[in-house]
């Protein structure tokens, strides 16, 4: 037994390190596929009702009309849903979460803010997050988790009606599963422009070194 | 574009609106002006692709949403009850909402109206609204919730659903109570028969302790909290409690047919 663990060891310190492993790289790519499919159908079902004095542009929503929009909130919401389980799961059980996103400092957050707003923020080590990567994939997680809860308690009032007072009655979960997809759709933009500006980072999220 | 603009009412859904309209247009232009429109069928004919395709995804999102169904029906629990209200919360006015306009809303004669009870019945027999009217009510104010998004808190007073198919000696084990409409181009819809026999779905006679007014369903709607909007149906005409599953107005053009709350 140890002696694979060493021969494993040193295989992995010859060959280029991996940054993000293969589980992460599948549920990162399935989620964002999901998350897409989400956002454009939920926009489609806004649009039948909207909250504010807007709507989504018809070219960006899915499904054509709101039972097509629907049909695809649906039918991606279990995708969106298991994938997510999975991460949480593995993110728990690896120790993922606890090594890569812990500990999250006020001081740590402020210095590194500074630091990316200057340019002078390293880049040089992918395999450890900075405090406001830490910040904002934790919290993040959090919104995943509450958008998921607060659509639960929008398709099930009666039947979830606990969940559902938690976000303050129907018309409460509403409003809370709107503001969840505008933190998505706004951590989305910045995740991306800051991906593309540090292309290493999304080389190590598609071939994992 | 801007007189189009002009027409359209703020808050109502543009898409809904054609697809109303489209309703209205004999079958042919229907079916052309859907084939036409609709964005896979228009790319498929762009890109000279095989129509296989976009069918596939629809015949996922089909198949998808009868999985809900069963999802759901596991999820539904005969026991959990609508959240109620006080009178104070009633959503005045109480919003009027179909596919026609409120002048095109079916106009019953409330003395002529029978209701046909047909199907899985012991008791075949027609009633009219006074016989009906001599039923135990019972009043709730509870939540209606429509398919598009926005909701409304009511209060309907009416005789319990399960107890009248106790009464025409209903097999309630039977699939579906299947019910069919005055509505212009004849509104129906299934429910199923959990749903049926939950306690707060109701024969609804009355809104707001008034005899239901036409808006609301004269005489009769069903009155189902424990389900989206469109599975309420108004202007009941019949009842049909069977096995087979017969579809429904929203149901066959792709909206899921469970649809609880």
């Amino acid at each position: 037994m140890s002696a694979v663990t060493v021969s494993d060891e040193h295989a992995t310190s010859t060959k280029a390190k991996v940054i993000q492993p293969a589980w992460v790289r599948a549920l990162h790519w399935t989620n964002a596929f999901a998350m897409v499919l989400m956002i454009m159908s939920g926009w489609q079902i806004y649009n039948a009702s909207p909250l504010f004095g807007f709507t989504f542009p018809r070219s960006i929503t899915l499904g054509g009309w709101l039972a097509g929009g629907l049909l695809w909130h649906f039918a991606a919401m279990w995708l969106l849903m298991v994938n997510g389980l999975i991460y949480l799961v593995m993110g728990f059980v690896t120790g993922r979460f606890r090594k890569k996103l812990l500990p999250i400092t006020p001081a740590g957050v402020i210095s590194d803010t500074k630091a990316a707003l200057t340019g002078k923020l390293s880049h040089d080590d992918l395999t450890k997050y900075n405090y406001v990567q830490k910040l904002l994939y934790a919290g993040i997680i959090v919104v995943g988790i509450l958008i998921v809860l607060s659509g639960l308690a929008i398709w099930k009032p009666v039947q979830l009606q606990y969940l559902t007072a938690l976000f303050g009655g129907y018309e409460g979960a509403r409003y809370v599963h709107f503001f969840c997809m505008a933190a998505i759709v706004a951590f989305m933009v910045v995740h991306v422009a800051l991906a593309l500006l540090v292309p290493k980072s999304l080389r190590a999220m598609i071939i994992g070194r | 574009m801007g007189r189009m603009r002009k027409l359209l009412i703020p808050g109502v859904d543009k898409t809904l609106l054609v697809r109303d309209a489209v309703k209205s247009m004999p079958d042919l232009t229907r079916r052309r002006f859907i084939s036409g429109g609709a964005s896979l069928g228009a790319l498929t004919l762009l890109t000279g692709c095989d129509v296989t395709d976009s069918f596939s995804a629809e015949e996922m999102l089909k198949q998808v949403s009868k999985f809900n169904d069963g999802v759901q029906a596991l999820m539904f629990n005969p026991n959990a009850m609508a959240p109620t209200f006080p009178e104070s919360a009633i959503t005045k006015p109480f919003p009027f909402n179909a596919y026609y306009d409120l002048d095109e809303a079916p106009e019953v004669d409330g003395k002529t109206w029978k209701l046909e009870v047909r199907g899985l019945v012991e008791n075949k027999k027609t009633w009219t609204l006074d016989e009906l009217y001599q039923l135990p009510q019972v009043k709730q104010v509870t939540r209606h919730i429509c398919v598009e998004g926005w909701s409304a808190i009511g209060s309907w007073t009416g005789t319990p659903l399960r107890d009248f198919l106790k009464l025409v000696g209903a097999d309630t084990r039977a699939k579906y109570v299947w019910f069919q409409c005055a509505d212009k181009d004849g509104y129906n819809s299934p429910l199923d028969m959990p749903s049926a026999l939950h306690a707060q779905t109701q024969m609804t006679f009355k809104f707001g302790d008034e005899i239901l007014p036409r808006a609301y369903g004269f005489p009769m709607k069903i009155r189902v909290p424990t389900k989206l909007g469109f599975k309420n149906p108004k202007y009941v005409l019949s009842m049909e409690v069977t096995n087979d599953y017969k579809g429904g107005f929203w149901e066959d053009q792709g909206y899921n047919s469970f649809s609880g709350s």
